[in-house]
This record gives structure tokens, C-alpha cells and sequence, in this order.
């Protein structure tokens, strides 16, 4: 019992961040959001070879689709003349596939659910987690929103145990074909109205396994999504900053909490 | 006729003519030898040959000696199966299960042979189970059952309560005694190792890090070690510090998540909420380096692509110093409380004997007193210079498996600063060559699980024709059925977490 409370004395007070009110710091190195440097008169030869993925399309000018991007550093290299390089802001989550495509610095972040369902899941939104053929990295970093730096539940957010008590699911991987059909069974478990939140560069579309043989590309097409959130894995507070979106409770662009 | 012997290191390349072919009878006998004589099965794999046969090679390690046997023995398509290891070596059972679904041959004699990842075979012949390869899920395929009076049976997953990956759990239990749990994975199946084959370099380390998301520092070194053995790419002393210490950051965040992970499932609060912090500044220090918090685009062929700064040094120096205090002083009072003790000691035991015949690996394996580390026996990148003292524990229970965690944190934290005090100089990348034609080569690393085996095989053309990987998890999960068996069903989330596999790692 003393021990517990010397304990707690000496590990002091150094917990939850006071996110959103402030938003930490990332370190120099971070890649977040991707710029694309997309002056007009420098076209720049692009190196295929670098974007296995085929993240960036080169037509009249440049775009990136973030939903293709692993936000991987060697896929700077695919122009010698640094067109692309990333910024340390976390807020990459939008609401339709589309916005998920970059062409100079604006994102358009995601929109909040129509009023109506905002007030049933507003102050309080139970979600369930499906992970279908994820490394496991987006789920890590999912379950790091629980730990006591990000502190998820003091937004009302929580992952529940069963389909049946959550309003929504929130799903990582390319979808395998060996958890098709569970993911399709979880979803329709799942009471309506729900919302569907797809986490990764795999969910959204296949990421690194994209055209495998044994997976789906991504999420789209199985199932309805409402919220891309990219990265891989996406930092905690991107994952947050969609979730936050969604619910309208941080206003576009700005990070005011309301 | 007595055949010339071939045996590899770590980290080695070796000509394709060179490996000796036995004849069926003599290879299994020469696996059965090695293996009673204290070898250790590290990998058996099979390999199309084309000309209608398959090759199949085993890889048996004299740990104490730091070298490998490499045998291999030429099946026909037509004959189409192969006498099981598994009766007499249980250590093979997966591996032989794993052969038959990706080549359609049969090991005659498999006490249990059933799909491993329910997946279609990957040399167009008629699958030995064409009823569930074909279906989207797993799971159509009886489970191993006892029957009786009192005897219930409990069906877990794939989707489970918590926050993690899928895979359904089978116990066959008397009241609370669990007497047989199966575990049926596949959901996770990418098709890693047949993708490795067909995508260009750039692609394929990227695959190489989407293994297992919590070993992406463990798995693209293996990778890379591999790639770099097979062009014969010396890199820098300087690129293997900054990755040694990648991968210890990684072992330390793992384990100390793990430490948590168990304070949680029996319910001591405070040291749960104190270790989810810490390893979150194992995770940060990670994203400092290499810009992501699980190591992501650091190693790549050739070398690293972050440099540690002498900035970056003091400050990762203060850091860990930061962290060495708070993690003692979290262990000594998780450590120090009855409740903890009483609940982790004696529960989910797996003897020596039985993690020897298993063939378990990593801190699993050490907790139940086998000696054995990659980073020891078959010394690689940086470890070749700067021993770390292996830890091995008596006690074999969750425990054993939770100090494991400990000694094996504090132990990485001297480690990095050492590192940090004396980081060599060098390139970060050099250009690597074009990979060597007809080549075969190893490399082994020992990631926070234990022991990542990756093996390629290489045409004439110098393409990737095969590439073999292997997770420690796919050693370790029937451990963990051996650990719960005649214990209660409620220990089964503590063994569990004492365990802490990788799903993705063993689908692949």
C-alpha cells in the first residue's frame, strides 16, 4: 500500500497531453502530411521506380494519393528536385476517398456526421475494432489512444467487446480473403445507423499487399466507409483528429475544440 | 556413399550446386541424428525445382557452435509425399503442415494434418483440401475433440473482445480444466512470401516491414542482411550501431508493453498506466530516429537512412537515463507485491523438455531455461563486437516470462548506452550490386520474440525465386496450447499476454 502511494509520488505528474487545447510537438523527422512543391513551370522527372505503390500521378500537375502512401521516407527520392516532402502536421483523416488525393498543401480534413446522428453518437460513441490482415501496427497504435497520454474515453469514445453494443466499426488491414466473411458478419451485427472508420494505408487500399492474391484492396467495395484515416501507421492523435472530426467537435482547419 | 556436408553462419551466401541432396531415407535419418544429438530444426522449407520436383531443405542449428547444417533432399511432383518428421520430431510439425499446403505434398504419418493459413498451393496442383481452400473462411475443418459426460467445448474468435488480431481459439474443457486448446490461424494470410517473388526491391522492404507491425525494425534487418549477404554488401560499422540500437528500442518497447499488458489482466492499475507511458517513450525515441514510432523507412538495404546526431545522442542518452530509473522503479513494485507473485508463479508452466521438443524460441524459450539468443549463438551486425549477457529463467511460468521481459528491458538500456557513448563512424548507405545468380543465403536476427529466420533462393537470372520467412511466433504459438493445458480456462488471457505472439507473423 505505501509502496503504491511513493510510487505514485515518484513517477509525478506527467500524463494525459492537453490535446486538442494544445497539440504537441513532433519531432523534426515526423512525416506527416505530404507537401507537393507543384510550381508550374519545373516539371520534374518522375521516378517510377520509387513509388511502387503508385501514391503520386503525374498529369498536368503532380498529386499524391495519401490512401496509396505509406509515408515511407525513400519515396522522396522519386524527384531528384524535393518536390515532395512531408510536414510535421498530423491531420490527415477525410471523409471521402476523393479528398484523399493531394495536390498542393490543402487537405480537405473531414466533415462531421449530418446533425441528426451527431446528437445519438456526439457525446458518447462506442466503437468496435476488426483487424483484417493488419500487421498489427495501426492496431497498436489504436490501442495506444486507450493509454494514459492520449486518454481516448475522456472524449466519450470506447471500444467495446461486442459488435452488438458498438455504433460503429473501426477496421485496419486490406481485408484478407480469410476474414471476408467475418468482417461482413461483424458489420452486420452491428445496430443501425453505425459509421464505418477505415485506419491505414491498408484498409483504405491495400497498402503494401495491394493486388495480392490472397486480399481484397482495402475496405471499399465490402463495406460503406465514412472516414479514411492514413498513414502507417497513422500517429494516435491522427486517428484522434478524425475521430474528433467526425463528431464535430474540432472545427476545420483550426484545431478549436468546441 | 558418404555425402560431403554443408554448413552455414548467419548472414551467409553459398552457391546452389553446393548443397548436398540426399536420398529420402538419409535425410530423414541425418535430421533425426543431428536433432537427437541437440540440434535444433531452425527451418524446413520446400522449394519447386521446375523438371517436376520439389526440393525440400532443412536447416538444423548447432546453436553452441554458431553454424548451420543445411541438408535438402528432391521429391517428385508425381510421387507427391514425403515420410513425416513430425512422430519422432514434434519440432517439425508445423513446418511439415506448411509444406503441404504450399507444395500439395503429403507427409505420411502427420498426426495432425490440417491446413496452417487455408490458403491455395502455389504450384497449380490439386490441393490436398480443395473443400477449404476455396472458402473465404477458415475454420471449416474439425478441431481435435474430447469427448465425455461433463466435457464442454468453448469457440473464441476470429474477432476477438480486445483491440487485437483475429484467430479462433478451441478449448476443450472439463468444468474450468482446459484440457486441449487448439489454435486455428490463417485469417491473417497476406501471401508475403509468394508477393516477395514477384515485386520489384522498393516494394519488397516494404513488405518486409508489414510482417509483423510490432518487429518492423526485426524483420526489414532480416531482409536486409539477406539482400546485402547476397550481393555481398559489406555496410558501415556506423549503419549497423544505429540499427542494433533500432532494435533494442524495439525490444524495449514491446516489452515493457507486454509488463503492461499483464499488470492490466490482473488488475494492478498503477503499474499498467506507468508501463503504457514508458513505452511510449521508447516508441517516441523511435519516431526521433527514424521519423515513425515503430522504426518505419530506418533500415534499408545497403544501410540506414537516419543518422544519430551528437545532439540527438545527449538527448537520447538523458532519455534513457530518464527511463533505466523509472523502469526499475515500476519493476520493484510490480515486482514486489503477493498479489502479482501469487498470481504469476506456477501458473502456465511449459517445461524445458517440452519447450526443447517444440522447438520454442526467444525470451519463451529462455524462460523455460534454454539458453539460446540469436544475438549470442549466431552473432550478427553489431552483437559480433557487443555481447549482451543472455538471461535465462528456472520457473518456466508466466513469471518466468514476465522477469524475462525485465531483465532482457534493462539489459537493452545498458546496451544502447553503451552504444551511444562509443557509435563508430561510417557511411549511412553504400550502393549494394546486383544480387549473385544461383545463390542461396540465411540471415537470422533476434527480434524481440525470438529468432526471425528469413532464406532466398536465387535463379540464373539473379531473381528472387523463393523467399523464406519465418516469424518466432510460428515456433512459439503451440507453446502457448502447452501452457494452459490442465489449467483453468481464466488463466488463459494471463498466459496469453506472457506470450504476446504475433498473429500476422505466422499467416504471413
Amino acid at each position: 500500500m505505501w509502496g503504491i502511494i511513493i510510487n505514485r509520488f515518484k513517477q509525478g505528474f506527467r500524463t494525459t497531453l492537453s490535446y486538442p487545447k494544445e497539440v504537441p510537438s513532433f519531432p523534426q523527422r515526423f512525416r506527416g502530411k505530404p507537401v507537393l512543391n507543384n510550381t508550374a513551370d519545373t516539371p520534374c522527372p518522375i521516378n517510377k521506380s520509387k513509388d511502387p505503390l503508385g501514391a503520386v500521378a503525374s498529369g498536368k500537375k503532380l498529386t499524391l494519393d495519401m490512401g496509396k502512401c505509406l509515408f515511407n521516407e525513400d519515396l522522396k527520392a522519386i524527384c531528384p528536385k524535393g518536390i515532395l516532402t512531408y510536414s510535421q502536421d498530423h491531420r490527415l483523416a477525410v471523409s471521402k476517398k476523393k479528398d484523399l488525393i493531394l495536390q498542393g498543401e490543402e487537405v480537405k480534413l473531414a466533415r462531421a456526421l449530418n446533425e441528426k446522428t451527431r446528437k445519438i453518437f456526439g457525446r458518447s460513441l462506442k466503437l468496435r475494432e476488426v483487424c483484417a490482415g493488419s500487421c498489427s501496427g495501426c492496431d497498436a497504435e489504436i490501442q495506444a489512444m486507450g493509454n494514459i497520454v492520449f486518454d481516448l474515453s475522456r472524449f466519450g469514445i470506447q471500444f467495446v467487446a461486442s459488435p452488438r453494443h458498438a455504433d460503429g466499426l473501426m477496421i485496419t488491414g486490406p481485408v484478407t480473403k480469410n476474414m471476408e466473411l467475418a468482417l461482413k458478419k461483424t458489420y452486420e451485427a452491428v445496430p443501425h445507423p453505425k459509421i464505418v472508420i477505415a485506419v491505414g494505408a491498408c484498409a483504405i487500399n491495400g497498402g503494401p499487399f495491394q493486388g495480392g492474391r490472397d486480399v481484397h484492396d482495402g475496405v471499399d467495395g465490402l463495406i460503406p466507409v465514412d472516414l479514411y484515416i492514413p498513414g502507417c501507421p497513422p500517429h494516435p492523435l491522427t486517428i484522434l483528429d478524425g475521430l474528433l472530426r467526425l463528431l464535430g467537435k474540432l472545427e476545420n482547419k483550426e484545431n478549436n475544440f468546441r | 556413399m558418404k555425402q560431403h556436408e554443408l554448413y552455414v553462419r548467419n548472414g551467409q551466401n553459398w552457391e546452389w550446386d553446393r548443397i548436398p541432396i540426399l536420398e529420402e531415407d538419409s535425410f530423414r535419418q541425418e535430421i533425426l541424428r543431428e536433432c537427437s544429438h541437440g540440434a535444433r530444426l531452425v527451418n524446413l522449407f520446400a522449394y519447386p525445382e521446375g523438371s517436376g520436383n520439389i526440393r525440400i531443405f532443412s536447416m538444423l542449428g548447432r546453436d553452441h557452435e554458431g553454424k548451420l547444417r543445411l541438408l535438402s533432399m528432391r521429391i517428385p511432383i508425381k510421387k507427391g509425399c514425403f515420410q513425416s518428421l513430425t512422430p519422432e520430431l514434434p519440432q517439425a510439425h508445423l513446418f511439415e503442415r506448411e509444406i503441404a499446403e504450399q507444395f500439395a505434398i503429403t507427409p505420411v504419418g502427420h498426426p495432425w494434418l490440417k491446413p496452417v493459413r487455408y490458403h491455395q498451393n502455389y504450384c497449380d496442383a490439386p490441393d490436398l483440401w480443395p473443400a477449404v481452400s476455396s472458402r473465404s473462411i477458415p475454420g471449416v475443418y474439425p478441431f481435435y475433440r474430447v469427448d465425455g459426460e461433463e466435457v464442454h467445448e468453448v469457440a473464441v474468435g476470429p474477432v476477438h473482445a480486445g483491440i487485437i488480431e483475429p484467430g479462433h481459439f478451441r478449448f476443450q474443457c472439463h468444468g474450468e480444466e482446459i484440457l486441449n486448446l487448439e489454435i486455428q490461424l490463417g485469417y491473417q494470410h497476406r501471401g508475403i512470401e509468394k508477393m516477395m517473388e514477384n515485386v520489384s526491391m522498393e516494394r519488397s522492404v516494404l513488405l518486409a516491414e508489414s510482417i509483423a507491425g510490432d518487429t518492423v525494425i526485426g524483420h526489414a534487418m532480416a531482409y536486409c542482411h539477406l539482400i546485402e549477404s547476397l550481393s555481398d554488401c559489406e555496410i558501415s560499422p556506423r549503419a549497423e550501431a544505429i540499427r542494433a540500437i533500432a532494435l533494442e528500442l524495439e525490444r524495449l518497447s514491446n516489452h515493457i508493453g507486454d509488463l503492461g499488458a499483464l499488470s492490466t489482466d490482473i488488475g494492478f492499475l498503477p503499474p499498467a498506466a506507468y508501463f503504457g507511458r514508458l513505452r511510449g517513450e521508447f516508441l517516441n525515441l523511435l519516431m526521433e530516429l527514424s521519423g515513425n514510432r515503430y522504426g518505419r523507412s530506418l533500415c534499408r538495404v545497403g544501410g540506414v537512412l537516419f543518422d544519430l546526431d551528437q545532439e540527438m545522442i545527449k538527448d537520447f542518452q538523458k532519455r534513457l537515463l530518464v527511463a533505466r530509473k523509472d523502469l526499475k522503479e515500476i519493476c520493484d513494485l510490480f515486482f514486489t507485491k503477493s498479489s502479482v507473485l501469487s498470481r504469476l508463479e506456477g501458473t502456465g508452466i511449459v517445461s524445458n523438455k517440452i519447450a526443447k521438443e517444440l522447438g520454442l524460441v526467444g525470451p519463451t524459450a529462455r524462460a523455460s531455461s534454454c539458453g539460446l539468443d540469436v544475438r549470442t549463438d549466431y552473432a550478427f551486425g553489431l552483437y559480433r563486437f557487443h555481447h549482451i549477457p543472455i538471461s535465462t529463467v528456472l520457473s518456466a511460468d508466466v513469471y518466468a516470462r514476465a522477469l524475462m521481459r525485465r531483465l532482457e528491458s534493462q539489459r537493452s538500456i545498458e546496451f544502447i548506452l553503451e552504444i551511444l557513448n562509443q557509435i563508430p563512424d561510417g557511411d549511412l548507405q553504400i550502393k549494394s550490386a546486383a544480387l549473385k545468380p544461383k545463390h542461396m543465403a540465411l540471415s537470422m536476427v533476434e527480434g524481440w520474440r525470438g529468432e526471425i529466420v528469413h532464406v532466398a533462393i536465387t535463379d540464373a537470372h539473379s531473381r528472387i525465386t523463393r523467399y523464406k520467412m519465418k516469424d518466432p511466433s510460428f515456433n512459439n504459438w503451440m507453446g502457448l496450447s502447452m501452457a494452459v493445458r490442465g489449467a483453468q480456462i481464466s488463466d488463459f488471457p494471463l498466459c496469453n499476454k506472457s506470450f504476446n505472439l504475433s498473429y500476422a507473423g505466422h499467416d504471413l
